[in-house]
């Protein structure tokens, strides 16, 4: 096996909000102590409904954001504030939207170069075109798409330009937060493909990003389930789906609508809603909707147990209970 | 007789680069106590058939229809006073994005006595009794006091119960749900679509659903309208469509699906959906269709019998015809 590109270790990230002019600001704790390796050629996965910080973990790996706790590290080295700028070389993002995340007044050309502007400064204008159109043909479109603009261009051409510019500088690590949810059926198999192939040539490291279970299940080899900004449950993809010990990603996965109609399924119930994550309760963070709460659920907080597949959970699901 | 009978509906639109046809000679029935799915990608026209059957398409669009009843009254030759009272009353509808459609100035409560006061003529003290019953019914906690509540301080969920509860409040003979859970969550949207599922058992109202979801498609409805560029290309119940999809649109379309891949690599449909310049003369799938040949790419298809799902295509797949071949 091979060593993972990069390991988080209790990582968190806390927001002051509030406050106002006599208020206290109060403490928005958007991820609460996540741990994770990426290894090179594997996807992990992280999936959670809104709100639950899959977004802000995305955010700190791709070194948009600062952690408030834990540490990042890169290749072994640790992930400093100070060396963001060279290490961001090493690590890039996808957008969701790819009408938002490209500039509209750029051509693809300008679009694609940038990265290489900033980052490469030794490097001639001719091979930063040269790389620039290879680039484009490695995401599956043609070279006289490099004068256009992004208008010109469809929603799944765009996020094919934008997985582009996130190749541009050879990253080891490619964040993708929800790269196929704005995109139609149709379109979104083509790019789940291009991840694929891409991954597979470039040995790619990829934190996907995603709500959708459908999709996870079938580009993910690990995966991490979130709650409330805490991991509840994590392991290889075969393993939880197939096995979840968490009740919440049991809910989860019975919730997911499946393509089979008429199929007999068991659609367990949530009640209630996510609570705010200014007022996560004491104890699980799951307790008010679980639906086989014990007193002491409410008391602690259960940590996330060891081994390849675990869940933060005093009274798991499933065969493996109770070790 | 149906609820909702709808023969060759186009709608044009004027833009400044001619004409563009959203919606092409679309047929739909719907059935009393029916729960339909009209799924389709975005331009498929599938919201802008019922938007044009509720008359909430702007000034731009030019609809045509040889007919589009509701309830036995011709939906086309009515005057918009008596029209008005039928829409919000017996044909109500849900959007998208509950957050939007509600208006952020006005508290939950006045939205939804407002339709109580405009079509049932209730009284302060009715109209405050029938609110209450309307959030019980769609599972709304704390009733009285959410009524007080305006809608930024709700989540998305409980948005779209009130959205839910202000289209029902008039006991509408037919309710269309355009995207009503795509917004939500999952655990939330399974919520809302048992609601909706349940409500259609109590009150036997027809409800159409318009969505893009497969899988929210297959745990749902019970008979399914493909689109496609403005085009129904296919209809059939669930179980079958499902099984045995006729059009190569829907076809494909299904084995696109990740949850049915089979291999590393999932079926893909080649190129995009036809937009104002380019579309094709013949059939419009034909450009993206691995079985078109040179009689697609010059007749538009008609549709097919009922048994091949009404599906517009010479070459049918799931048909005799090509297992014998």
């Amino acid at each position: 096996m091979t060593d993972p590109v990069m390991q988080a270790r209790a990582l968190e990230r806390h927001y002051n909000v509030g406050g106002g002019l006599f208020g206290k600001t109060r403490v928005l704790r958007a991820v609460g102590g996540v741990d994770f390796d990426l290894t090179p050629g594997k996807t992990l996965a992280v999936v959670g409904e809104s709100g639950c910080g899959k977004s802000t973990l995305a955010r700190m790996v791709a070194m948009i954001e600062e952690p408030t706790e834990g540490t990042l590290s890169l290749d072994g080295k640790p992930v400093l504030p100070e060396d963001w700028a060279d290490l961001r070389k090493s690590v890039q993002i996808v957008f969701q939207d790819p009408y938002g995340s490209l500039n509209p007044r750029q051509r693809i050309g300008a679009i694609l170069e940038e990265p290489l502007i900033i980052n490469r400064k030794e490097m001639s204008k001719q091979d930063r075109q040269d790389k620039g159109r290879e680039m484009l043909r490695l995401v599956g479109l043609r070279p006289e798409h490099y004068d256009r603009y992004p208008h010109m261009f469809s929603g799944g051409q765009r996020q094919r330009i934008a997985i582009a510019r996130a190749l541009m500088l050879d990253p080891k690590v490619v964040v993708l937060d929800e790269p196929v949810s704005a995109l139609d059926l149709s379109i979104q198999s083509s790019i789940l493909n291009l991840l694929r192939e891409l991954q597979d040539r470039l040995h790619l490291a990829y934190l996907f990003i995603s709500h959708d279970l459908s999709v996870v299940r079938h580009v993910a080899d690990d995966l991490i389930v979130m709650y409330l900004g805490r991991a509840i449950e994590k392991g290889p993809k075969a393993d939880v789906f197939a096995n979840p010990l968490h009740p919440y990603t049991k809910a989860l996965l019975s919730a997911t609508p499946r393509t089979t109609p008429n199929a007999a399924k068991e659609r367990i119930k949530l009640i209630g809603e996510l609570p705010s994550p200014m007022a996560i309760p004491d104890g699980c963070p799951f307790a008010p909707r679980c639906w086989k709460v014990q007193p002491d659920c409410r008391a602690k907080v259960p940590a996330l147990s060891g081994g390849a597949h675990g869940a933060a959970c005093f009274y798991p699901e499933g065969e493996a209970a109770g070790d | 007789m149906s609820l909702l009978r709808i023969r060759n509906l186009s709608v044009d639109f004027a833009t400044a680069s001619g004409t563009f046809r959203a919606v092409d000679g679309v047929d739909q029935d719907v059935d009393t106590g029916e729960i339909l799915a009209i799924v389709g990608e975005s331009g498929s026209g599938k919201s802008v058939s019922m938007l044009a059957l509720m008359g909430l398409l702007p000034w731009t669009a030019t609809i045509t229809a040889d007919e589009m009843s509701f309830d036995g009254k011709d939906l086309l030759r009515m005057d918009t006073r008596a029209k008005r009272r039928i829409i919000g009353n017996d044909l109500a509808m849900i959007f998208q994005e509950p957050m939007s459609s509600l208006n952020p100035c006005f508290t939950v409560g006045w939205q939804i006595k407002e339709s109580l006061r405009h079509h049932l003529g209730f009284d302060r003290r009715a109209r405050h009794a029938r609110a209450i019953e309307l959030f019980e019914q769609v599972g709304i906690p704390d009733p009285e006091k959410r009524l007080a509540a305006f809608p930024h301080q709700m989540s998305g969920g409980m948005n779209q119960r009130v959205m839910i509860a202000m289209a029902i409040a008039c006991k509408p003979k037919l309710l269309i749900a355009d995207e009503p859970t795509t917004a939500l969550d999952v655990t939330i949207q399974a919520q809302i679509l048992d609601l909706l599922a349940s409500l259609r058992d109590e009150t036997g109202m027809g409800l159409v659903l318009i969505t893009h979801d497969m899988g929210v498609v297959a745990e749902t409805a019970e008979r399914v309208s493909v689109q496609y560029a403005g085009q129904k290309v296919e209809e059939q119940p669930v179980v079958d469509l499902f099984a045995t999809p006729h059009h190569p649109y829907t076809a494909a379309l299904l084995d696109a699906l990740p949850e049915r891949a089979t291999d590393k690599f999932l079926p893909t449909i080649p190129g995009v959906v036809p937009g104002q310049f380019d579309r094709p003369k013949g059939c419009l799938f034909s450009p993206r269709c691995k079985f078109s040949d040179a009689k697609c790419k010059a007749t538009p298809p008609p549709p097919l019998g009922a048994d091949l799902g009404f599906a517009r295509c010479f070459h049918p797949v799931n048909s005799d015809e090509r297992i014998a071949s």
